[in-house]
């Protein structure tokens, strides 16, 4: 019976998101190694069911839709009762969540409502036996800790971006069903929304960042870190936390050990040193390009490709060429 | 206004960290130990909160062995009124084990407030928090950046992915800070002498069962050296040529 595994379908503003077709992945691996299915959850203001079905190309068999205008907004509360109250009525094997903003707040409530420890922030997950093994960096990920899980259902979070969303198409069957409780008495009541910017790439989605660090010598010069990030065409920006300190960008923009951790394909340095705080959230991108005016900055040790320079000749260089090479494809 | 402060004692980060023999852990040699970060800023924000009232009583709570109570010292010294040190023979990885130990000494205690830092800068699990509050069945609001208490409510602001949110909620309740609410203060001489005879209770930790445990820990693969490619505006070919052909990313 408990061979089934549930996967948290993130959606936002109406949309699944990225993070939504990797939970389906890793689900998959479990699921396939527990000899069940992959049912997925998604919930969203009227509308979301039109979604459901992107689900089965990932590997879902089934996907529970669940529509209600109080899921417009991430609700912590309301969604918490309906993945809990999923779980324990269809006998899961294992949850498995990602660890986005969404992910982070939601997974550890769901596990405390079923009365079992939660294996977050995982880059690895298999199933070994009784056992959910997995990857979870320690320590501002100086470390990496194997770590056990024994309870069932075994609740699991995936860092994002750890899992390469897979195309394994089935035809899922849709299920509408009904939130449990009222999800618009929820206590903790959204007055705000303040969008950062929405236009462009979240850094948890993004193949590449382009970030900028105290080097720039001027919020005014940020916009060249913008424009190399557009001439990428699917990049988003970053910056260093002496940057967003300084207020030249946002709080939320900051890449660091207090910061967000990313792992795009590509990050590109620029005007950045290479303080340890900030290569605790980058530094398991999968290629690293520096630029910088000091030869000896620590940035280097860690940069596939390093251009030693001045960023505010160097880059508007490269973003031309980057453009060209992308125009010449 | 009475708060709870839930923090953890942590090995300071900026240091070549070492497997110890066996390999199930962390070569504890030569490590200093402070609280966690955003423990720092939670314990300020409760702090500011009691002073800004001018009434108002800060508990600190940490788990684990007896070098727990350096760190609740620690909070102690920089304002708290008082501390309980919930003594097990190691912090266990299980966070559920741990809300479970928490919510039993939280629950009853009156609070108003029970704040914790977002996660812990070592295990960096983010769980505790949101778990104990389940468990206590009181709302919850996670990585907050600004934090307001008035009239029995609290108003915060939560720092998203490239967004932001302004929340409201009904105390008692649970908050999990993140940094930006205020820079932990240093204890002043004066702090940490009346530290000392503040009171530290020790109670032994209700964990109960342990189901999520590490089995390994091993250094990361070493990322290849470093290069430089060349100086200036002359080495933007030779980048492009190694991002379309060697990394393939362009």
């Amino acid at each position: 019976m408990a061979n089934h595994v549930l996967a948290f379908a993130e959606s936002r503003g109406g949309a699944l998101r990225k993070v939504a077709f990797e939970a389906a992945t890793a689900a998959r691996v479990l699921a396939d190694a527990a000899g069940g299915e992959v049912h997925a959850v998604v919930a969203g203001a009227p509308g979301i069911a039109g979604e459901a079905e992107a689900l089965g190309r990932y590997g879902a068999d089934a996907v529970a839709v669940v529509e209600h205008p109080a899921f417009a907004n991430y609700n912590a509360e309301a969604l918490s009762a309906l993945v809990a109250e999923r779980v324990k009525s269809g006998g899961y094997r294992a949850v498995v969540f990602v660890a986005s903003a969404q992910g982070k707040d939601l997974a550890p409530r769901v596990a405390a409502r079923l009365g079992v420890p939660l294996a977050a922030d995982l880059t690895t997950v298999k199933l070994e036996g009784d056992t959910v093994v997995g990857s979870h960096p320690v320590n501002t990920g100086k470390v990496i800790a194997t770590v056990a899980l024994v309870a069932v259902p075994a609740v699991v979070s995936l860092r994002p971006g750890a899992v390469t969303a897979a195309e394994q198409p089935r035809s899922a069957r849709l299920e509408s069903a009904a939130p449990v409780g009222d999800p618009a008495a929820s206590r903790v009541r959204v007055t705000e929304t303040i969008a950062g910017n929405t236009a462009k790439l979240d850094l948890g989605d993004a193949p590449v960042i382009v970030s900028g660090g105290r080097g720039l010598k001027a919020a005014e010069n940020f916009k060249l870190v913008e424009e190399l990030a557009a001439a990428f065409g699917n990049a988003a920006v970053g910056a260093t936390r002496a940057v967003t300190d300084d207020g030249w960008r946002p709080h939320s923009d900051q890449i660091g050990q207090t910061g967000r951790q990313v792992s795009p394909n590509l990050y590109v340095a620029v005007g950045i040193s290479g303080a340890i705080q900030h290569l605790a959230g980058m530094r398991t991108s999968k290629t690293i390009v520096a630029i910088n005016k000091d030869r000896e900055a620590p940035i280097f040790k860690i940069a596939d490709y390093g251009i030693v320079g001045d960023v505010l000749e160097v880059v508007p260089a490269l973003t031309a060429a980057v453009r060209e090479a992308k125009g010449s494809h | 206004m009475k708060i709870a402060v839930c923090i953890k004692r942590v090995p300071e980060m900026d240091v070549r960290f070492k497997i110890a023999p066996g390999g199930m852990g962390v070569d504890e040699t030569g490590l200093k130990w402070d609280m966690s970060d955003f423990d720092g800023y939670a314990v300020e924000a409760a702090l500011q909160m009691t002073e800004k009232l001018g009434t108002g009583e800060v508990v600190v709570i940490s788990l684990g062995p007896d070098a727990a109570q350096e760190t609740l010292r620690k909070a102690l010294s920089m304002g708290a009124t008082r501390a309980v040190h919930l003594k097990a023979d190691r912090i266990p990885f299980d966070n559920f084990a741990i809300a479970k130990a928490l919510a039993a000494e939280l629950q009853g205690g009156g609070y108003d407030l029970i704040l914790f830092g977002k996660m812990a800068i070592d295990s960096s699990n983010g769980a505790v928090g949101p778990m104990t509050a389940e468990l206590l069945g009181v709302p919850c609001v996670t990585a907050v950046s600004r934090l307001e208490v008035a009239n029995g409510k609290g108003n915060a602001r939560r720092e998203l992915e490239g967004a932001a949110e302004l929340v409201e909620f009904p105390l008692p309740a649970a908050v999990t800070i993140d940094e930006g609410v205020a820079r932990p203060r240093y204890p002043s001489l004066k702090g940490i002498m009346a530290a000392k005879k503040k009171p530290l209770e020790v109670k032994p930790a209700q964990l109960g069962d342990v189901r999520l445990t590490v089995t390994t820990m091993a250094l990361p693969p070493e990322r290849p050296a470093g290069r430089i490619i060349g100086e200036g505006v002359a080495a933007v070919p030779e980048l492009i040529r190694l991002l379309q052909t060697e990394a393939k990313v362009l």
